[in-house]
Formats: structure tokens, sequence, C-alpha cells
């Protein structure tokens, strides 16, 4: 047991270690300071010159977004087509067949919007050409979309006035070059020799000790799961995710791919200090954003722990804690430490099923997701807190009364607007679509999709609820993870969750980027003594009320229905 | 969006051939040089090849240690766990039906001494590995229909345990699969 806290402790202590130098190289990268990545330069050059791309020319806020939406849609597109015709494409030795044009709908937009919801099982529902040049690929480059976005806020918080923002391309394909590629590769190394598999090789036939003729997939799995940590994607490469056993190898592997998961987000929010020269400001939001981690990781470790009280009632000795769904190798402490980590920035992948981890710890993992910004998924997930200091700065302004500024700038009504709408967007995703489920399961539960709605819920009562709100909570916060147990592989759930993955992540991503490019073209205001100060620790503190106020308001009716009941029935 | 349009779809296909081919097509040469060549690490025994090293497999007769129970009947075709919530009353019937199939199995073993990983299905349905623990409560049955001393094969047991991470991080394992290959080389 003690080891098993270790393990967690040293995961998140390397996980510091490796960020720091990260956040400098990063900062290097994006001031375009000389690094030892400078190789690179000419196949960047070259990509800009096939591709009919001027990588100097400066872009403002709205032409940044114009690029982002045109080149997400063409990998929509692309993914789409791609999914529906896998079985006329090659490198498919396993012969499973192509998507219906509702599943590859889903598919592709979860895996462009960095979700990587899966309504199929990665053994059967996709090919070798489509988990590589389809879903890899997306998972390298919706990472990079959403650091790209974020460095676009860095660069419009850290000027004066400006209008002028840097370029699109050339900060998206250097966050690919640079950073995604090279970590990738160091952290698929590790894997392929720990064991993982990495060849083209397909299903293999065995037959066992007591001489069962069994079948074993395989693949090319080491350089998918890498991105897929690196860049907060979550996407599995078989159906069981990081708790399949040719996934995630062993308790190295499993420290390798928590430390890869994280050290993004958290080297982001020591990029951001760096890069606008206000370190004590990103220290306060990296204390904030560790003690949200810790408040939603204790709960979450101790009830894995402590074991399933309904198995304890039947007199069984549970000294590993609850392991339905959990695997030896990782244990119930690091695997609760997984479930929060994964929830709280938006990877999504597991280690072991959410849908039978304790009732608080389901309550923790839906919390990290509503929140979705501690830490958070690689460049959002500080655009998500960026719009909570907004609205924190500007309830602080009310109450003393002054214009609220931020950064040297006045922060006026559009910009509140814009930041309340995107408050209010996740609220009103998860709980209408929750609603809309509850409803067609209550008054049509016959339906003739693929699953009918009276077979959706995999347990009954307040956790069968739970199933629906994770899944729509999980749709909106770009996570992917589920509780897997519903039958969402059909028309309502691929198309409905579909939509809330769009509106989920792309208005999230325009809304911070809008406000930070209009506020960076206003006047600057040099600081005086009346002007609020945002690297305080009482702002980080105001900052965290108003993360809490809005989270509870929204989101305690659905939860009191769900886990918190939950709670109290066992 | 129309000026944006061309220089997309350009850089989409030279990042699909980058990030999808080359990128994997480099792994995969590197893993020639490792354990398994890529291919997955094997198990051989009597010169055949029996297994995955880290796929579990069924061992039915009470000669041999048990796996977790799995909900993919042990076939890596595919992988996956139950999804049931701790309170479901079917579930609860599942695992208690596993704790008296268990009883029977193991007559000499007291309840309160059976591990929850022995009635608990696994996240993947082809967890390899036990606790020492599970592996310890099973060694009564194994000895009595093997006529082996207990303490042989707790000897055992133990050294096919691989500890925790420089003995400190994380959880001490049993692979299964090795145990009971081990076992049927005992003399």
């Amino acid at each position: 047991m003690t080891t098993e806290i270790l393990g967690v402790i040293a995961t998140y202590g390397i996980t510091l270690l490796l960020a720091w130098p990260l956040a400098r190289y990063i900062v290097k990268i994006f001031r375009g300071d000389r690094t030892w990545s400078d190789f690179m330069a000419p196949v960047e050059r070259l990509f800009f010159k096939i591709s009919g791309i001027n990588p100097h020319e400066e872009m403002n806020w709205k032409q940044h977004l114009k690029a982002m939406l045109t080149i997400n849609l063409v990998w929509f597109v692309y993914a789409f087509f791609a999914l529906m015709f896998q079985d006329k494409l090659p490198l498919n030795p396993d012969g499973n067949p192509g998507q219906s044009a509702d599943l590859a709908f889903n598919t592709a937009i979860s895996f462009v919007v960095n979700c990587n919801l899966q309504h199929y099982s990665g053994e059967t529902g996709v090919t070798y050409f489509t988990q590589l040049f389809v879903l890899a690929f997306l998972q390298f480059v919706s990472a990079a979309t959403g650091i790209a976005a974020l460095v676009v806020v860095f660069k419009a918080m850290k000027e004066k006035t400006t209008t002028q923002l840097g370029n699109f391309w050339d900060i998206f394909l250097k966050t690919i070059t640079r950073i995604l590629l090279p970590i990738s590769i160091v952290i698929a190394l590790i894997f392929i020799f720990n064991g993982m598999p990495a060849s083209f090789a397909g299903k293999d036939t065995v037959v066992t000790m007591q001489g069962d003729t069994v079948n074993v997939s395989r693949g090319p799995v080491a350089g998918f799961v890498a991105i897929k940590h690196l860049g907060t994607n979550g996407g599995g490469f078989f159906g069981a995710n990081s708790a399949h056993p040719l996934e995630n190898v062993n308790y190295i592997t499993w420290m390798t791919e928590m430390v890869a998961q994280v050290v993004i987000p958290i080297a982001m929010v020591f990029a951001l200090g760096m890069f606008i020269q206000r370190k004590k400001f990103a220290y306060v939001i990296f204390g904030i954003m560790t003690i949200g981690m810790i408040c939603l990781l204790i709960p979450s470790m101790q009830q894995e722990m402590a074991g399933n009280p309904e198995i304890a009632k039947m007199g069984i000795h549970q000294a590993t804690g609850a392991m339905e769904g959990k695997e030896v190798r990782f244990g119930p402490a690091a695997t609760g430490y997984w479930s929060t980590v994964t929830t709280i920035i938006s990877t999504g992948s597991v280690c072991g099923w959410h849908d039978s981890t304790m009732p608080l710890t389901g309550l923790m993992q839906l919390l990290g997701m509503m929140l979705n910004c501690f830490y958070g998924g690689c460049g959002v997930g500080i655009l998500n807190y960026y719009i909570y200091i907004i609205i924190a700065v500007f309830i602080s302004g009310l109450m003393v009364g002054r214009t609220p500024e931020f950064m040297g700038h006045k922060l006026e009504a559009r910009e509140v607007k814009i930041a309340a709408v995107i408050t209010l967007l996740s609220p009103f995703l998860i709980l209408a679509g929750t609603a809309l489920s509850s409803w067609v399961l209550s008054h049509h539960p016959d339906i003739n999709w693929a699953v009918k709605p009276s077979a959706w819920l995999n347990n009954p009562g307040y956790h069968g609820f739970s199933e629906m709100l994770y899944e729509y909570t999980s749709a909106n916060a770009n996570n992917g993870s589920g509780f897997e147990g519903l039958g969402d592989g059909n028309i309502f759930w691929n198309v409905s969750t579909g939509f809330v993955l769009i509106l989920g992540r792309f208005l999230p991503i325009i809304g911070p980027v809008a406000i930070a490019g209009l506020m960076a073209s206003k006047k600057y205001v040099p600081e005086s003594a009346g002007t609020l100060r945002t690297d305080s620790l009482t702002f980080g503190a105001m900052t965290f009320a108003v993360i809490v106020i809005l989270t509870a308001l929204a989101y305690f009716p659905a939860l009191a229905l769900g886990p918190i009941a939950e709670y109290f029935s066992l | 969006m129309k000026k944006y349009l061309w220089p997309s779809i350009k850089l989409t296909l030279l990042l699909v051939i980058v990030l999808g081919g080359l990128y994997p097509l480099f792994l995969a040469a590197v893993a020639k040089l490792a354990p398994g060549k890529g291919d997955g690490i094997t198990v051989t025994h009597n010169g055949r090849v029996v297994g995955y090293e880290n796929i579990a497999q069924k061992f039915t007769d009470d000669k041999y240690f048990q796996p977790r129970p799995s909900t993919v009947d042990y076939n890596a075709a595919g992988s996956g766990g139950s999804n049931k919530s701790a309170g479901n009353p079917d579930y609860l019937k599942t695992v208690k039906d596993r704790i008296d199939t268990f009883m029977v199995h193991n007559p000499n073993v007291k309840k309160e001494d059976i591990p929850a990983e022995l009635v608990t299905a696994s996240a993947s349905g082809l967890d390899p590995h036990l606790s020492p623990e599970a592996a310890y409560v099973q060694i009564p049955r194994v000895a009595k229909l093997r006529g082996i001393p207990a303490d042989r094969l707790k000897q055992l047991v133990d050294a096919n345990t691989k500890a925790p991470v420089l003995g400190v991080l994380g959880v001490a394992t049993v692979n299964v699969l090795k145990l009971n290959i081990a076992l049927d080389d005992l003399k």
C-alpha cells in the first residue's frame, strides 16, 4: 500500500522535474530563439514552400481563427471518408469493415477535436490504415491546434498594443516538428523496449497451455500510445485502452504514460509565466490548479483503496482495494490517480474502468471534466482557465468599483459577454444533452436503433443516470473517457455527442482567442496603485472561488441525482 | 476561408505522410531490436509457443493457479471489463457466485482470506497477473492435488514474484502463465 502511494508521488514528481525544462524549451521555440531542434528548420521551410505558405506573415486574431477552422474542416472531411471506406483501403490484416456514416461522423469529429470518444473497439472497428493515417495523425494535429491557439493568447497578453499575433501555420507546424514528434519518439522507444508491440503484424492465433485456441490482437501500438498521451488525446489502440496489457505493459509504462499526458499541460503554465515575463502570475495559477487537482485526487484514491462496501459486506478481504475493472499491475491507488488526472486534463484514457469505480470517485471524475481547467488539455486547459480569470477580474472590478483591467488593458462589456457565454455553454450542452437522452429513454424505450434506448444503460438506478450524464460531460470537455457500459454505438449517441463535441471544442477556443485579441488591440494602460493585482494570492483565491461557485451552481442538481445519490444508497 | 483552403489541404497531405507513415515505420524498424521484435513477447514451453507473456489465459484445471475472472473469456481478439457499478444487484450476485465457487474448489480457505481480485473481473479481461496474496491463497489446493509440499510452492510463487519498481514504486505482481509453467517444470 505504501509503495503504491510512493509510486504516485514519484510519478507526479518526475512530471514536475520534466515540465520545467520543457517549458523553457517551448518558450524558446515560440520566441524564435535558437534551440537544438533547429535542424528541423529546412523540413519546415520545405513544407511551407510546397503548401504555398508564408510563415512570416503576421496574422490578427480573426485570421488565426480562420486558418485554424479551415484546416480542421479539411481534417474532418478526410477522416470521415477514410473511416467509412477503410475496408477498401490497404493495411487491414484483420479484415475489419468500414464504419457506418453516423459512427464515422462521431469518430472523425471526436479525433479532430482532441476528444477521442470511441463508440467502437480498436480491435474490430478500425484498420491499421485508419489507426495510423487518420487517428494517430489527428492526435498530433489536434493537440498542435490547441497549443497554437494558446500561443496566440500568450502573444496577445505579452504585447502592449498590437493586432499582429504571429503566424498560425508557423506556430502549428513547429508545435509538431519541435515538440510533439520528437518527444513522442522518445516515449514510444521506452514503450517498445518494455515489450509493447510496434509492428504491422495482424492478429496472432495461439494454442494455450490447456489447449484452447485464442486470438491475440496486435499492431503498431507504441507510437499510437505515445501521442495519445502526449497530446492529451486518450483514444485507445485497443478497446480496453491503457488497461490493455499490450497498451500498458507494466508499471514503468504506466509511469511513462502518466507523465506523458500531464507534462505539456503543466509545462504550458510555466511557459505562460516565462513568455509574458510575469512568473508570479503563472505560479499562482499553477498553485490554484494543483490545489484543485489534490481536492479531487484524495477522495478518489481513498475510495478506491478502501474497496467496495457492498463486497465488504460479503465478508471478503479487500486488501488490494476495489478491484472490479482494475488491473493488478497498477492497483487502486495508481488507478485512482490516473482517473483524476485523465479527467482534469482532457486525455480520457483509462487504466481501469470508470464505470466500476466507487460513486465518489465517479463524482470526482465528473467534476474534473466539468471544471476542465486544472492543468487541462494541451493548450485548451489554460484557455478555459483564462475565461475564469476574465470573470474573476470582472467581479473583482465590480467589488472595488473600478473599471476592471487585465494585463494593462481595460476589460469591457464585449469581452465579459463573450466570457459569460462560454461559461454558460458547458452546462447548457451537458445538461440539455442529458435531459434529452433521459427523455428519449423514458418515453421512447423501443425505438429501433442499433441499441434500443431501453438497452442503453448497463446499470440500474442512479448510476444509470450517471452513465448518460458522464457521456455528455466527456463530450463537452473533449475528454473521451466514458462510463463505458453505456450502449453508445448507435445513431442517437453518435450524432448528439458529435454536435456537443464540435461546440464544446471550438467555441471555448474562439472565445478566449477573441477576448485576448480584442484586449491586445486596445490602448495600453500602465499599472497604477489602483490596479487590481492579478498575480497575488488573493486574486488566485478569488479565481478559485469563482470556479467553485460557478461549477456548483451549474451542476449540483445533476450530480445529486447521479453519483451523490448513489453514494448514499450504498 | 478560401485563402486558407489550399494551404490546409497541402499541409495536411504532407503531415499525413510524416505522422501517419514515416513515424510508425521508423518505430517498427527500431522495434526489431527490442524484446519480441515489436510483435509482442511470446512464451515458449517444451518447444511450443503457448501464449503471450502479458495476456492472461484460462486455466480451468484446479491443478493450476487460476487468473482473475475475464469478461472476454481470455480471448484477446477483443478486450474489456464488466463496467458494472459498485451497487448493481446483478453484479453483486455474480461476485457472490464466484465466492461460492471459490469456496467449493478451495474448501480450506476462510472466506475473509479471499482477495477481492479473484472474484472481480479485470479491466482488460486479459490481466495476466495476481498479487502474491492471491497466489498464496491457491497454494493449499494446488499442493494437495499435485502432492507437492505447500512451502515448496510458496518458494515457487516468491521466485515468480516481480517486486515493485526499484523495490518501492507500485505493486508486486505474479505472472500466472509463467508461474504455471514453472509449476509444470517442477520435479
